[in-house]
């Protein structure tokens, strides 16, 4: 049975048609989905598409930002009020695969790939997920990430986040063997509210140093309540590779991730102290 | 399965294909339109030969659904000479020797358009980051680039698009 076609007006119907067959896949931007379709790895059930405008709106005005699932890099590099978010939306792919790749593509993107989804995770953001019953709910991306690397099946209608205070204490680094564009080695997103003078609410991210974007609360611990200073950036490196658990893959060993993350990490930190 | 109708513009044409409900556009520009610019590559948004322009936009033809560019403006490689004069690109990939192989060169000139259509005057840097996603395993990039700059002095405005 070959693959077939459905097309949704709006998010619920999405839901639904999702819930009621579970062989169904969401396309969004295409560049997971239709990937999977080409290598074989996607040869039957269906593909559904979201023609909802609320699928692709953005509320940008304001502190509390929200985004829907269909926005694209290219959209939010595009947009002045996102500058915080441009670094992490120029990491993924080149100028088409950025006209493409949606936000809520790259909740789903499989190590190495979402480095999107780690600066998401730093900057403690909201995913707005529709199971097929009643209306979206908001779950903090980290539950979401949780239930991914379960295997739960969700529908994104996008997500919420508030925009850092100060952008400075918002940062963003990808590491990858091929410049400008090429898988991580590792990624890694830090926002240090208060790192001018004493941190409070430190959240850091890694991405590829497990199944899925994950907290780096050893350093979280290691950098709270602390000034951004050499002793703080210390204990963080001391503390770096607490709970991690890299893949081998056609970029990086293991070994060579966890070899290199503390030292990027100094180097993340050390730009603002 | 029963086939989809798919109807768009193509290099300034009306076409229409039937489709398989998963296939990707470039299955359908090829098999379906006969326009063998846009290349097969690596099927998996690495390589790049595949680009197209969807309503200006450059894309991946090999990760879009034929289904979703119902009504749509797509350009190739094959719509960029006007009749038997190159497009600037082209010449320009020419006298700076941007093609051996040829296999990257319909997404090479594809995403230079792409560039120049935007920003007629881009610094060597924007060159760079413009033909970020597409491979070229001959000319280690510094002929592409020569040639997309050169073309962009070159160019008088009305043949930038």
């Amino acid at each position: 049975m070959p693959l077939a076609l459905r097309v949704a007006q709006s998010l619920s119907e999405a839901a639904g048609i999702l819930a009621a067959d579970p062989r169904t896949r969401l396309l969004s931007g295409g560049t997971l989905v239709m990937r999977d379709v080409n290598e074989g790895r996607l040869t039957d059930g269906t593909l559904l598409r979201i023609t909802d405008p609320a699928f692709r709106q953005m509320q940008v005005s304001g502190n509390r930002i929200e985004l829907g699932a269909g926005v694209t890099m290219a959209a939010i590099l595009a947009n002045r009020e996102l500058a915080f978010l441009h670094a992490p939306a120029r990491a993924v792919g080149g100028p088409a695969i950025r006209n493409m790749a949606t936000i809520g593509g790259n909740l789903f993107a499989e190590t190495p790939y979402g480095d999107f989804t780690v600066a998401l995770l730093a900057l403690d953001a909201q995913v707005m997920v529709l199971a097929g019953y009643g209306s979206a709910r908001a779950m903090p991306l980290e539950e979401f990430l949780a239930g991914r690397a379960r295997g739960e099946a969700r529908l994104v209608a996008g997500i919420q986040l508030n925009r850092p205070q100060n952008a400075a204490d918002f940062r963003f680094l990808k590491v990858s063997r091929v410049k400008p564009k090429g898988l991580s080695v590792l990624s890694i997103a830090t926002h240090l509210p208060g790192s001018s003078s004493r941190i409070g609410q430190a959240r850091v991210a890694y991405g590829a140093m497990g199944p899925v974007p994950m907290r780096a609360r050893g350093v979280e611990r290691a950098l709270e309540s602390k000034a951004l200073d050499a002793g703080a950036i210390a204990a963080a490196r001391a503390a770096a590779l607490e709970g991690v658990a890299p893949a081998t893959d056609a970029i990086a060993t293991d070994w060579y991730r966890r070899e290199v993350l503390p030292v990027h990490l100094v180097r993340l930190l050390g730009e603002r102290a | 399965m029963a086939k989809v109708p798919v109807q768009f513009r193509l290099n300034g044409s009306d076409r229409a294909a039937f489709a398989d409900p998963a296939d990707n556009l470039l299955t359908v520009l090829r098999r379906g339109l006969n326009d063998f610019g846009p290349k097969y590559g690596c099927g998996q948004g690495t390589c790049g030969t595949c680009s197209v322009l969807i309503d200006g936009e450059l894309r991946l033809s090999c990760l879009t659904l034929a289904a979703a560019c119902e009504g749509a403006s797509i350009e190739t490689v094959s719509g960029m000479a006007d009749g038997p004069n190159l497009h600037p690109l082209q010449n320009a990939f020419m006298e700076h020797f941007a093609a051996q192989c040829g296999f990257c060169t319909p997404g090479m000139l594809t995403a230079a358009k792409a560039l120049l259509d935007r920003n007629p005057n881009p610094s060597r840097e924007e060159v760079i980051d413009a033909i970020a996603g597409n491979i070229c395993r001959c000319t280690g990039y510094e002929p592409i680039i020569q040639a997309i700059l050169s073309a962009a002095r070159g160019m008088p405005a009305q043949r930038r698009s």
